[in-house]
Order: C-alpha cells, then sequence, then structure tokens
C-alpha cells in the first residue's frame, strides 16, 4: 500500500520509511507560526515549560496582523508581548508595521515556505502553504509553544481524498469558486482530519494566487491541510521568491484514498457560499433573487493578492460602487500593496468609490475595519460567513470570489462581471 | 481521572469558534474574562445558567473555524466539564486536550442526550451516563498517547514530565 503526498513528507519528518492513515507520530518543524492574537497565549504557556527558549530562532515567524495597525489598549498589549518576545529570543522572522502583510500571504513571499515542508501555525489557515507542496496545518496555541520550544508536534497520520481537477477555468471563475464548489459538494466537515489532495492536468490552468486560495479554504471542509503537485509554475514561484532548498515529494501510484472526485473546471460556475456555512453554496446562475448589500471586503489571507487585485480593478474600471456601498480594499501583504499602486490599481479602486486599507486581518473576523451593522449584508473575498463573523449576530455574509464581490459594489446586490453592461 | 458530572446543554451541528467566543473579545486571553462571553452569539444564557460541573452536548464538528484556543479556555474556564460530540473539528480537538479540557466523541450519546439532562461520564472507561433518562453509551477511548496528555493536565506538563 503506497503513501499520499501528505504521508510521504510526515514520514520524512518522522523519520520513519513509512506511515499510514491514524498512526500516531512526532515529525520535526520547518516553520512555527503565530499571530498577535494566538502568540500572546503561546508565549505565556512557553513560560511555564522547562525550555531554554526557543528551538531555533531562525524557524520561527511571528506576524501581528489580526488587530494591527493597533485597533484598541488591550490589542496593543498584546502586540507588546509578541514584540518583547522576538526582541528577547532574536526571532529573525518577526515582522512589524511596515513589514508586515497578512501571514499567510506573507510567509510565501518572503520565502519562508517550499515544498517538502513541515509547518505549523497558530491560525487555522496555515493550510495556505499546501499550494506550494508543503504539509502545513493550523494548531492552537500550547501547540505553538510546544512546537517554539522543541521543533517537534505530534500528528495523526491522515487518510486522504483525492481531487482529480481537470480542464479549463472560464475567465470570471477562480480559485475561490474552485474551493467554495469543492466544500459545496462535500460540505463544512467533509474533510475532516483528511488531507485534501490536488491531482490533475487541470492544475497547470491554476495561478499560484488560486492555487494558494484553494489551499487556504482547505480547513472550511474540516480538513487537516490541503496540498498541490509541485509543478514547474511552483518551482518558478520558491526560486524567485526563496533562497531556501525545496524538496519535492510525490504520491505513490498505489497511494490509498478515501474518496476521490474528477472536476472539470471548464463547467464551475461563479460560486457563492450564502450565510452562514461556506458549505451553503450557489452559482450565480441559481441566485434568481435581487440580494441587496450594504458593503464590500476585497482582501484576506484568502483573496487579497495580487491576482484578485487585478481582477477587481478590471471590473471595477471605469465604473463607480453603487450609492450607498462600502467597498473595502485590504491589499494583504506590503509588497503586493506597491505592486497594486505601481501597476495603477489602486488609483481605479480609489476612483469607484472604493477605500483601500493597509493590510490587516481586520474586518474578515470581526475584529475592525468594517463591523458589519444589525441587518446588514456583506459580499467578502474571506473565507468563513459564520453566525455574527463580522459583526452584528444579525448581519450576514456571502463569501465570493474578487471578481463577484467587485461586480456586486458596482450593482449593489450579488452579480457577475458578466451581468454588467 | 475524576468523571464528570453535571446538567446538558445541548447544541447543534458546526458550533464554530465564532459563536464559542467571538472574535471582539480576543483582544483578551484572560480565562475568566473569556468565559464571560463564551456562547454569546449562539446562547446569550448560556454563561448566566451554566455551573461548575455542567456539560455541553452537540452533535456534528464542533469547534470548526478558527484556531483560537480561546474556545476551550472560553468553555473550561466557565465551568463546564466535559464536552460531548458526534465530531470535534480537528483543531479544537487538538486544543482541548492540550489544556486539559476533557472531550469525548460518542455519535449516539450526542444524538440522544437532551438539554437539561443530568450527566455522568467515566473517563476511564469512556461510559456516558445520561441518569434522567437511566440510558448509557460507550465513547471512543483515547489513543495511549492522548491519555498521557491529558493524565499530565495538559501538554506543557506532559513535556515537562519528559
Amino acid at each position: 500500500m503506497g503513501m499520499t503526498m501528505t504521508q510521504k513528507i510526515l514520514a520524512a519528518h518522522a523519520g520513519l520509511d513509512k506511515v499510514e492513515a491514524g498512526q500516531l507520530i512526532e515529525a520535526d518543524l520547518d516553520l512555527v507560526l503565530g499571530n498577535d492574537i494566538t502568540s500572546p497565549v503561546a508565549i505565556k504557556e512557553m513560560e511555564k515549560m522547562n525550555t531554554q527558549g526557543v528551538f531555533d530562532k531562525d524557524k520561527i515567524a511571528l506576524v501581528p496582523d489580526h488587530f494591527v495597525p493597533n485597533k484598541d489598549i488591550k490589542s496593543a498589549e498584546h502586540c507588546k508581548c509578541v514584540r518583547e518576545f522576538a526582541r528577547k529570543n532574536e526571532i529573525t522572522n518577526y515582522f512589524e508595521v511596515g513589514q508586515m502583510g497578512i501571514e499567510h500571504a506573507l510567509l510565501p513571499e518572503k520565502g519562508l515556505t517550499v515544498a517538502g515542508d513541515v509547518i505549523i501555525g497558530a491560525d487555522s489557515h496555515t493550510c495556505t502553504y499546501g499550494a506550494l507542496g508543503a504539509f502545513s496545518t493550523g494548531v492552537g496555541s500550547t501547540d505553538m509553544a510546544a512546537g517554539m520550544a522543541t521543533g517537534k508536534a505530534w500528528f495523526k497520520v491522515p487518510a486522504a481524498i483525492r481531487f482529480n481537477l481537470v480542464g479549463k477555468p472560464d475567465k470570471w471563475v477562480s480559485g475561490k469558486d474552485v474551493i467554495l464548489h469543492i466544500i459545496g459538494m462535500i460540505g463544512v466537515d467533509g474533510a475532516l482530519y483528511k488531507s485534501m489532495e490536488f491531482t490533475g492536468s487541470g492544475i497547470a490552468n491554476l495561478t499560484m494566487d488560486d492555487r494558494f486560495t484553494i489551499a487556504n479554504m482547505a480547513i472550511e471542509a474540516g480538513g487537516k491541510n490541503g496540498i498541490f503537485p509541485v509543478d514547474e509554475l511552483a518551482i518558478a514561484y520558491m526560486k524567485e521568491h526563496s533562497t531556501r532548498e525545496y524538496k519535492i515529494y510525490e504520491a505513490d501510484e498505489d497511494a490509498v484514498y478515501d474518496e476521490e472526485y474528477t472536476i472539470d473546471l471548464g463547467t464551475l460556475r461563479p460560486t457563492v457560499a450564502f450565510p452562514h456555512l461556506p458549505e451553503n453554496t450557489r452559482t450565480i446562475d441559481e441566485i434568481k433573487e435581487d440580494i441587496r448589500i450594504d458593503q464590500v471586503v476585497i482582501g484576506s489571507c484568502t483573496n487579497g493578492r495580487l491576482d484578485d487585485l487585478r481582477i477587481a480593478a478590471e471590473v471595477l474600471a471605469g465604473r463607480h460602487v453603487a450609492e450607498g456601498m462600502r467597498c473595502i480594499v485590504i491589499p494583504a501583504t506590503q509588497a503586493i500593496y506597491l505592486q497594486a499602486m505601481e501597476e495603477g490599481l489602486l488609483k481605479t479602486f480609489i476612483e469607484a468609490g472604493a477605500i483601500v486599507s493597509t493590510p490587516t486581518c481586520g474586518p474578515c473576523l470581526g475584529g475592525y475595519m468594517g463591523i458589519l451593522a444589525e441587518g446588514e449584508r456583506c459580499v467578502s473575498t474571506t473565507n468563513r460567513n459564520f453566525v455574527g463573523r463580522m459583526g452584528h449576530v444579525d448581519s450576514e455574509i456571502y463569501l465570493a470570489s474578487p471578481a463577484v464581490a467587485a461586480a456586486s459594489a458596482v450593482t449593489g446586490k450579488i452579480s457577475c462581471p458578466c451581468q454588467l453592461d | 481521572m475524576k468523571a464528570a458530572k453535571g446538567f446538558v446543554f445541548k447544541y447543534g451541528d458546526n458550533v464554530d469558534t465564532d459563536v464559542i467566543i467571538p472574535a471582539r473579545y480576543l483582544n483578551s486571553s484572560d480565562p475568566a474574562e473569556l468565559a464571560a462571553h463564551c456562547m454569546e452569539d449562539i446562547d446569550k444564557e448560556f454563561i448566566n445558567k451554566v455551573h461548575e460541573g455542567d456539560i455541553i452536548v452537540a452533535t456534528k464538528n464542533f469547534g470548526c473555524g478558527s484556531s483560537r484556543e480561546h474556545a476551550p479556555i472560553a468553555i473550561k474556564a466557565a465551568g463546564v466539564s466535559c464536552v460531548i460530540a458526534e465530531t470535534f473539528a480537528r483543531i479544537f480537538y487538538r486544543n482541548a486536550i492540550n489544556i486539559g479540557l476533557p472531550i469525548v466523541e460518542c455519535p449516539e450519546a450526542a444524538r440522544a442526550i437532551e438539554a437539561g439532562d443530568e450527566v455522568e461520564v467515566n473517563f476511564d472507561t469512556g461510559v456516558i451516563t445520561d441518569l434522567t433518562k437511566n440510558t448509557t453509551y460507550q465513547g471512543q477511548a483515547f489513543p495511549a498517547f492522548m491519555q498521557k496528555i491529558i493524565a499530565a493536565e495538559g501538554l506543557v506538563n506532559y513535556i515537562n514530565q519528559k
């Protein structure tokens, strides 16, 4: 019985020739990540450990991004705690305001995540780096503390589901539509405890930003991780961004999958997840009624990358957001912000009546920078539409791609760019 | 390990970490402060009604969403002695074990037990007893490795003992 790509990476990091689903292992870590919400709890836990400090100051990344720039005094205290810990332990990869970005966009861009790595992060969307062929998964603060102290973490080796992607997506169909389609198909616990292994010729038709978006939302199907094979595009990305050596693992031909799905990307349509679960999906064609909206958010670790801003700008160019619409655009990192500025995208957003914010997770988790009032509706390119996620318990979030979000900002109701004049 | 015994608060599928502890309170990591807002967006009365030892029972995918350890911390600090569910989201599952909040997977119990029932959970045997209905269920036992972490009352103590 062969191993999946995930199982091979885990076996190598546990010093084993072979692992199988369900086996408990202890694996060496290549990177341990935390943010301004989870790190303070981890730092407190680490202080209780009999430890001499961190296992490797180069293999820890601390990224204050959730409530940063500090939204209030308590958030400022949390960030101060993280900053002081980083200084005391001489953490190489601490990113202050001015250098920071949303963690899951920032770390690949900084070259800290490469194929073959085992990465844990005290943030559920740590699964994003699977786009580069790494095993990466979200954990809590205590796991982060143990990881920082020991450089190891325990895992139950996951069983797998294979998603064989074929075909080429249409102009207005992106990685977001692919993953929303999958979550709609298997449900928010459809991949519980399992790895989501993406394969197939269709991957060549997905940009790196599409793949980051898809891997990012594996957690929204309950997955332990999402992972892509390493192709020329992924190698080119790593060579451009990283000096680290990467290692390519491939699934065995006789690897075992609990379930297999084939998805023709050419048949997918822009897809929207209705309140209050990411699995409540409908294609744009299935939305017959007018759903009026008050706010649009384009950004987050899911969809705040250059591809996302480019397509949003393409939709908004020469148009204006609807009367009364609040359209908030958040480039995910400083580098993306700068590039968007150089390409003129920011000008397009501002001329269209949108605002552009410094990188922050802010509105995605109802932190700040776009909280919803009672009864308000938002089309958001973020990842969760749970009750109260972006504000009042009686507000509503519709998850969609940047293209659909931008078109919806223009019309004031959920719309596809293909429906614009 | 001491058995849990208390009255049940019952919830449905996919109770997510945003309703267990909304992000607007995550500018604090103080357990008591977090407990004061536990379950607020799904059950405003929870924190007024919960007593030390009470038990949460829910159906599928309890604790889905964010990795915030604040969620099991808030539940534990609210006095809850055990969470029983059909299934748990995987990060919540890890976090609960790591901070020493007892959790048990048992689909039959999770479906049959009702709000207000008095329930006892024996962690050594995995047996769940609904004292109100006079029924018993066999919960899934933890692998030996996890039992060691639970016995040490969390991952930090377990690592310190190694």
